[in-house]
C-alpha cells in the first residue's frame, strides 16, 4: 500500500541480521512510511510551471486539474478499496448540478459556499447509495451503480424544465471569487483556485491513505475474507471510503460547473464514468500519483487528437486501453517504476 | 464455570444434503480439543458455522455464555474468537509486519482513525514485532508474505490469529501443506500456546492429535460420532473402523506406542 | 389505458424483446459459463448489422439469407478474438475484463465510423416484410410480427439444443459447476469457444434484425449495451429462461413507459433493474 512499490522492495533486508537491529529497521520503516519523498514535489512543480509556460492554455489546464481531482476520488474506492463501479459520474454530476441550480434557480452564484454545498450533497448521495449498494459485488454492483447514475440522469431529463436537460442549465452566473477575482477568459484565476483546492484534496487523501484506516482499506482489497475474520467492520469501512470519494467527485463536478459556467445532463453519462476509469487505469491505480499522470496524459492526448479526428482518437484510446490491460497493467506509473528499477535507481527512501 | 465456547445442536444443510447434524461441542477455558474425522465429515463446515461464515439452520453457538448465533463473523472476532484457515488467508502483497499491524489495528480500533499516520503509534508496531519474535518470524518482518516459503506463511497465519488476543482459537489443519521438514515449526507453536486460550484444532495427523489434545471429538458425516479423552478414542474399535483405509495404520501405530 | 393500447404495448414490447433476446442470449450463456464480463458483445451485434447492410446493398443478397450469412461469418470471426485475446483474461479480475472489452468496443465503433460513416443506415427489406398485417385485434407492422416469429423459432431451437442435445447438457453442466464438469472430462475450454462463437453469431443475427427496429449507427455497440447488460443481470447468468423473461420485461416496460410518459418513460427499466437486483442479486434465474 506504499505510494510506490519501490519503497517496499528497497526496505527488504538482503540478509538475516540480528533480531534487535531487524526490529529497529522494521519500526523505522513503518514509522517513516508517510514522510514526504522529494519526488512528491514534482507534480506540484509541474503544475506551477505550467502556469508560466502555458499562460494561454490555462482554461484547459484547469480542466486537467479537475480531471486529476476526479480521478483521485476514484482511486480511493477503486485503487485502494478495490471496489469496481460503473457510476462514479453520478457524484460528479450531483456536484455540478448543485452549483448550476443554485445560481440558475436561486440566484446564488457564490463559488465557495456553492462548492461546499455540492460536496455535502454528493457525500450524502455517496453515503446513502454506498450503504445500500456496497453489499453487492461484481456484475450486480456494476449494474446497480450504472442504473443509479442513469436514473438520476433520467429524472433530470424528466424535469428538464428545471435542469435544462441535455441543452444545459440556462442562465448560470458564477460570482467573483471572494468578491474580487473574476474567472477571466484566460483562466488564470481559476487555475490557481482549483490548484489550491487540489493541493488540499491531495493532502487529505494522502493522509487517509497512510492512516490505519487506509491500511484497512488495502486489507479489504487484498483479502476481504481475512478482514472479516479479524473483526474488521468491512461494510462500514467501504461506505466511508465511498462517501469521501463521492464528496471529492462532487467537488470536482462543482468546480467543473463553475469553471465552464455550463452544465448539461451529459455529466451523468456512462461515458464520463468510463473516462475517469480509463484515466486512472492509464496512470496506475492505488498509488495516488497515477491519477495525476493518467488524467494529464489522457486529457492532453484527447485535446490534441480528438481535434484532428474524433474517430482516430476513439480508436486510439480503445487500443491504448487494450494494450494497458494486456501489457502495462500497473499503468504509466508502473512502467515508470519498472524503468527506474531496471536502471538501478532502486533506493527511493 | 461458563464454557469458553459452547455449540448446541447445530444443524446445517446444503440444499438437500445435511452437512452438520445436531452437533454439540464444548470448549472449556484452556481447552486443548481436537476435531477429527474422515474427509468430507464436515469439520471445516463446523468451524465456518462457529465463526459465522455460514449461518446454521438451527442450533446455537455461545461464546463465554453469550449467544452469538445471530452475529456476524467480524463481531465474533471482536468478541475473542479467532481462526486460521485451511488454506492461508493472508495479505500476500503486504509485508509480514503489516499483516500483523493490520490485525492489531483492527483489534484495538486503530483502523477507525483516518488521519494519524499508521506508523506513528509505536506500541502497535512493538506488539506486532513481539508476536513475530515469539514465532521466530522477526527477521522476515519486512518481507512480502508472498515471498516467504509456505511453511513460514503458515506461521504468519497463526501469528495473525494470536495477534487478535483471542479467548477461543480455532486452528484448521495448521500444518496442512507444510513440507514435513518445516512442520515442527508449526507444531512447536501449537504446543506452546497460552494455556488460557481455549483451542480447537482440526487435524489429520494422529501423532499431532495425541500429543496435543486433552479431548477429542470425532465427526463423521456431519454428526458427532463419539467424543472422549485420547485414551478412550484410541481404544475405541468403532473409531478405528471408521478410519480404516485412511488413518487406520496410524491409529494402530500410536496405540503401540 | 384502452385495451387496444395494452395490446399495442404488449405486441410492440414483445417484438422489441425478441430482438434484444436474440442478441443477449449469447452474452448470458458465455458469462454464465466463463464468468467473463464481455462489454464488447454489442460490437458483435453491430458487426452483424453492418455486414447485413453491405450484403444487401452492395452485393444484392436478399435480406433473410444475409442474416444467416452474417451470423455465420461473425460467429466464425469471433473465434480468433476468443482464442487470442479473451482467453488470456479468464483468470483476470473483472475490472480487467471490463476495461479490455470496453477498449475493444471503442476500437470497433471507431472502425465502423471510419468505414461506414456516422449516419444511420437502413436495409432494404423484402416486400413481404413491409407494410402491415392483420393479427385479428388490430393491424401491426409486418416486420414486428416477423421479429416475434423469428424469435419464437430461435427460442424453440435453443431450448431444444440446450435441453435435448449432448452439447447442451455439457454447457448446462459447465455453467452449473465448471470444476465438476472438467473433472468429469468435459473440455470446458473448447466448449467455451463453441459457445462464444454461437453467442456472437446469434448477436450478429440479432444485430441484422435490429437495423429496422433500433436503427444502425456505429454507436450501437455501446448505446444498447446497457440493455443487454440489464437483461443478463436481471435474468440471471447462464439461464435461457431468465434471458427470455428479462427481455420481455425490459421490452414491455420500456415501450409501456414511453407510452405513458413519452421520453421520460425510459427510466422504468432502470427502476426495474435496481429493484430486482436488490432483492435477487444473482438475477431472477441466476445461481448464487
Amino acid at each position: 500500500m506504499a505510494v510506490s512499490d519501490i519503497e517496499t522492495a528497497a526496505a527488504a533486508p538482503a540478509s538475516a541480521a540480528s533480531t534487535a537491529s531487524a526490529r529497529a529497521r522494521a519500526t523505522a520503516f513503518l514509522a517513516k512510511r508517510h514522510h514526504l519523498r522529494w519526488w512528491e514535489a514534482l507534480p506540484w512543480l509541474l503544475i506551477i510551471a505550467a502556469y508560466f509556460i502555458f499562460p494561454d492554455r490555462l482554461t484547459f489546464g484547469t480542466q486537467v486539474l479537475i480531471g486529476i481531482m476526479f480521478a483521485l476520488s476514484l482511486d480511493l474506492i477503486l485503487g485502494y478499496a478495490g471496489i469496481v463501479t460503473l457510476g462514479h459520474a453520478l457524484f460528479f454530476g450531483i456536484g455540478a448540478y448543485t452549483v448550476a441550480l443554485l445560481t440558475a434557480r436561486w440566484n446564488w452564484g457564490e463559488p465557495i459556499s456553492s462548492m461546499l454545498l455540492a460536496i455535502l450533497l454528493s457525500s450524502l448521495a455517496g453515503l446513502v447509495s454506498g450503504w445500500f449498494l456496497l453489499r453487492y459485488r461484481n456484475l450486480t454492483l456494476l449494474m446497480l451503480t450504472l442504473a443509479a447514475a442513469i436514473l438520476v440522469q433520467e429524472a433530470g431529463n424528466y424535469r428538464s424544465d428545471i435542469t435544462g436537460g441535455y441543452d444545459g442549465v440556462p442562465g448560470m452566473e458564477i460570482w467573483k471569487l471572494f468578491g474580487v477575482f473574476e474567472n477571466d477568459l484566460y483562466g488564470h484565476t481559476y487555475y490557481i483556485y482549483v490548484g489550491v483546492l487540489l493541493l488540499i484534496v491531495w493532502y487529505i487523501v494522502r493522509r487517509i491513505v497512510y492512516s490505519p484506516y487506509g491500511a484497512a482499506l488495502t486489507g479489504i482489497r487484498e483479502n476481504v475474507r481475512r478482514m472479516h475474520a479479524i473483526g474488521s467492520p468491512v461494510h462500514w469501512r467501504l461506505v466511508t471510503a465511498y462517501t469521501i470519494a463521492a464528496g471529492i467527485a462532487g467537488m470536482a463536478g462543482a468546480l467543473f460547473a463553475q469553471s465552464t459556467a455550463y452544465t448539461t445532463l451529459g455529466v451523468f453519462d456512462f461515458d464520463n464514468s468510463a473516462k475517469v476509469m480509463v484515466m486512472l487505469i492509464l496512470g496506475g491505480t492505488g498509488r495516488l500519483y497515477g491519477a495525476f499522470i493518467g488524467a494529464t496524459v489522457y486529457l492532453v492526448l484527447e485535446d490534441h487528437l480528438s481535434k484532428l479526428s474524433p474517430t482516430f482518437w476513439q480508436f486510439g484510446i480503445g487500443l491504448l486501453l487494450v494494450l494497458t490491460v494486456l501489457f502495462a497493467r500497473r499503468g504509466l506509473l508502473g512502467l515508470l517504476e519498472d524503468a527506474l528499477k531496471y536502471f538501478g535507481r532502486g533506493a527511493k527512501s | 464455570m461458563t464454557a469458553a465456547l459452547q455449540v448446541e445442536k447445530l444443524n446445517r444443510s446444503f440444499g438437500a444434503l445435511p452437512v452438520t447434524r445436531d452437533v454439540d461441542l464444548t470448549l472449556e477455558r484452556g481447552a486443548r480439543h481436537a476435531l477429527i474425522g474422515p474427509n468430507g465429515a464436515g469439520k471445516t463446515t463446523l468451524v465456518n458455522l462457529i465463526t459465522g461464515v455460514l449461518k446454521p439452520h438451527s442450533g446455537r453457538v455461545l461464546l463465554n455464555g453469550d449467544d452469538i448465533t445471530g452475529t456476524s463473523q467480524a463481531e465474533r472476532a471482536r468478541r475473542g474468537l479467532a481462526r486460521t484457515f485451511q488454506i492461508n488467508q493472508l495479505f500476500r502483497g503486504l509485508t509480514v509486519l503489516e499483516n500483523l499491524t493490520m490485525t492489531i489495528g483492527e483489534r484495538d480500533g486503530e483502523c477507525n482513525n483516518l488521519w494519524r499516520p499508521a506508523g506513528a503509534k509505536p506500541s502497535v508496531i512493538e506488539e506486532a514485532l513481539d508476536h513475530l519474535e515469539s514465532l521466530r518470524l522477526a527477521d522476515d518482518a519486512l518481507r512480502l508474505v508472498r515471498e516467504l516459503p509456505y511453511g513460514r506463511q503458515r506461521l504468519v497465519e497463526i501469528a495473525i490469529a494470536l495477534a487478535q488476543k483471542p479467548r477461543v482459537l480455532l486452528l484448521d489443519e495448521p500444518a496442512a501443506g507444510v513440507p514435513s521438514s518445516e512442520s515442527h515449526l508449526i507444531l512447536d507453536v501449537v504446543a506452546a500456546l497460552d494455556p488460557e486460550i481455549a483451542v480447537l484444532i482440526i487435524e489429520h495427523d494422529m501423532d499431532v492429535v495425541f500429543r496435543f489434545a486433552k479431548e477429542i471429538t470425532v465427526l463423521v458425516q456431519g454428526a458427532v460420532f463419539t467424543h472422549g479423552t485420547p485414551q478412550q478414542i484410541m481404544a475405541d474399535e468403532q473409531v478405528r473402523a471408521v478410519y480404516l483405509g485412511e488413518e487406520g495404520h496410524k491409529v494402530a501405530g500410536a496405540s503401540h506406542g | 389505458m384502452s385495451a387496444s393500447a395494452i395490446v399495442s404495448i404488449l405486441f410492440d414490447g414483445l417484438a422489441y424483446a425478441m430482438v434484444l433476446f436474440i442478441i443477449s442470449v449469447g452474452l448470458s450463456i458465455t458469462m454464465g459459463l466463463m464468468g467473463f464480463v464481455n462489454l464488447a458483445h454489442g460490437a458483435f451485434a453491430m458487426a452483424g448489422g453492418y455486414l447485413v447492410v453491405t450484403l444487401t446493398r452492395s452485393w444484392g443478397v436478399p435480406f433473410l439469407p444475409s442474416l444467416v450469412i452474417a451470423a455465420v461469418v461473425v460467429g466464425v470471426a469471433s473465434i480468433p478474438f476468443e482464442r487470442i485475446l479473451y482467453s488470456r483474461l479468464y483468470k483476470a479480475t473483472e475490472l480487467d475484463q471490463v476495461l479490455l472489452t470496453i477498449g475493444l468496443a471503442f476500437m470497433a465503433i471507431a472502425s465502423y465510423t471510419y468505414f461506414y460513416g456516422p449516419s444511420p443506415l437502413t436495409v432494404p427489406l423484402p416486400s413481404f416484410l413491409t407494410g402491415q398485417i392483420d393479427i385479428g385485434v388490430r393491424t401491426v407492422p409486418t416486420y414486428r410480427a416477423f421479429t416475434i416469429v423469428v424469435g419464437a423459432v430461435l427460442i424453440a431451437l435453443l431450448w431444444y439444443g440446450f435441453e435435448r442435445t449432448n452439447i447442451g447438457a455439457k454447457i448446462r453442466a459447465a455453467v452449473d459447476n465448471r470444476r465438476m464438469a472438467q473433472s468429469v472430462g468435459i473440455n470446458v475450454d473448447r466448449l467455451f469457444t463453441l459457445t462464444f462463437a454461437l453467442g456472437s453469431g446469434l448477436a450478429a443475427f440479432g444485430g441484422g434484425l435490429a437495423i429496422q427496429t433500433f436503427g444502425l449507427t456505429p454507436s450501437f455497440a455501446v448505446l444498447y449495451l446497457v440493455f443487454f447488460l440489464i437483461i443478463v443481470s436481471v435474468g440471471g447468468l447462464g439461464s435461457l429462461k431468465g434471458t427470455l423473461i428479462a427481455s420481455i420485461l425490459l421490452g414491455v416496460f420500456d415501450i409501456g413507459g414511453k407510452y405513458l410518459y413519452s421520453d421520460a418513460g425510459g427510466f422504468f427499466i432502470y427502476v426495474l433493474t435496481v429493484l430486482v437486483l436488490l432483492i435477487k442479486p444473482a438475477g431472477l434465474y441466476g445461481r448464487e
